[in-house]
């Protein structure tokens, strides 16, 4: 179903990604940084649970909340690959380095503008619930790209280390950004449901945010050919298992534990 | 239940007016726009709609436990709703809530900007003069986005040099 695969694209995208960031918490290159990532984490993984129990509801089955969260499989979730990937540059999928802040920033700046875009949009989905949900999210994306915008600015127009790191997060990200844009039998039909959008819609204006961005920055724009990815279709890079086994064990290891 | 009197609503709503953010205690629920409505079904149940602030906010299964508490200690069954729609907004928060916080060391919240489209808002970003809490200077520098929660963001003062938090505008 069209319509509920589409709530899960969102709501996935946040959890992973919120689970992405989290990894920071503790860890920041600066105290202020540990708690930005911490307080970004927690509006995604709160709009995932918006999205999740809304989905539940739809569903109608006796699923809720946890259960999609916790006890769906890696191919079944439908987040873009991008989003999954870890905080540094490309490794085989084994392979450890230490988290690089330049590519948290890139990758932020780069969903943060897009769904910024996606967020203005759903406000107008035929689905009431999904557009509440947007409403709230625009909110806190504004925020989030606000913050990833200025980071954005300050390392590419900051030290040559700075700078030379930045640029080569957008040299291994953009090419993901690619699955934005490669569009899937769900996001067709939910957008001909009048509860989604077409990805297309918002690509000249996510191309003008990232341009305006690059130019204050000092950034190249980095060629986005190569492979596109395929994880909205649930084929995922190798990370996302890894990630999501962190996350769903402890309510695998005491299913229906409660507070 | 046998009570002299049926609850009213001005009970309820009397008796939630204690009851304030957790993570903000001076500011009450229904000063921060939390609490929507009040109503009394004809079986006695009692119905209070809340909206959330962000999305994440870990107050809300607090203050959501804290309402039940205090309907419950009225002796009245109750229900508690959330809804999203119309999104909580800084701009609900009265005179008197932005005051209280202003004396607890927050500085309040600058009016939202009316439906300023993505495209326009993201670069350069409008900065807005916002005053210290403590001597009321504009002179005043953002630390950093993201404060002790989510809502905040840090600042500090380049007059009286007292860093502060910000409610940001939502």
């Amino acid at each position: 179903m069209a319509h509920l695969e589409y709530l899960l694209h969102l709501a996935d995208n946040a959890v992973v990604l919120g689970q992405r960031n989290a990894e920071w918490c503790g860890h920041g290159p600066i105290l202020e940084e540990d708690i930005a990532m911490a307080n970004i984490s927690l509006d995604l993984i709160g709009q995932a649970r918006l999205l999740y129990q809304h989905a539940a509801t739809l569903k109608n089955d006796g699923s809720d909340e946890d259960q999609l969260a916790y006890f769906r499989h890696p191919h079944e979730f439908r987040n873009y690959t991008l989003l999954e990937l870890p905080h540094h540059g490309p490794l085989v999928g084994y392979a450890v380095d230490n988290r690089d802040y330049a590519t948290t920033i890139v990758r932020n700046f780069l969903y943060s503008a897009l769904m910024a875009l996606v967020w203005e949009k759903l406000q107008t989905s035929s689905d009431a619930q999904l557009a509440a949900i947007a409403a709230k999210s625009l909110k806190e994306v504004r925020y989030h790209l606000r913050h990833s915008h200025d980071w954005l600015v300050r390392f590419g127009d900051g030290t040559e280390e700075s700078h030379q790191r930045a640029q080569a997060a957008l040299h291994h990200l953009m090419p993901y950004t690619q699955e934005f844009w490669s569009t899937t039998a769900f996001e067709t039909q939910a957008e001909q449901q009048g509860v989604g959008i077409a990805p297309a819609s918002v690509q000249s204006d996510w191309n003008h945010l990232l341009d305006n961005a690059l130019q204050e920055a000092g950034l190249q724009r980095a060629s986005s050919d190569g492979f596109v990815t395929t994880g909205k279709l649930g084929v995922h890079s190798e990370h996302l298992s890894y990630l999501l086994d962190e996350m769903q064990s402890l309510a695998r290891a005491h299913p229906e534990g409660v507070w | 239940m046998s009570t002299s009197h049926a609850l009213t609503t001005a009970d309820i709503w009397q008796a939630l007016d204690a009851l304030s953010d957790p993570e903000i205690p001076v500011v009450s629920l229904r000063d921060m726009g939390i609490l929507r409505d009040v109503q009394v079904a004809p079986d006695g149940c009692v119905h209070v709609t809340i909206t959330p602030t962000y999305s994440g906010c870990p107050a809300m299964e607090q203050i959501h436990d804290d309402i039940v508490l205090a309907v419950q200690a009225l002796g009245a069954p109750v229900k508690v709703h959330t809804q999203l729609a119309p999104a909580w907004t800084t701009d609900w928060m009265n005179e008197q809530a932005r005051e209280k916080l202003r004396d607890y060391g927050i500085a309040p919240p600058s009016r939202c900007q009316a439906n300023s489209a993505v495209v326009q808002f993201a670069s350069p970003a409008p900065r807005v003069a916002v005053a210290c809490p403590r001597c009321g200077s504009d002179d005043t520098t953002e630390t950093s986005h993201f404060g002790s929660t989510a809502c905040k963001a840090l600042y500090k003062c380049l007059r009286c040099m007292e860093p502060f938090d910000y409610f940001k505008p939502y």
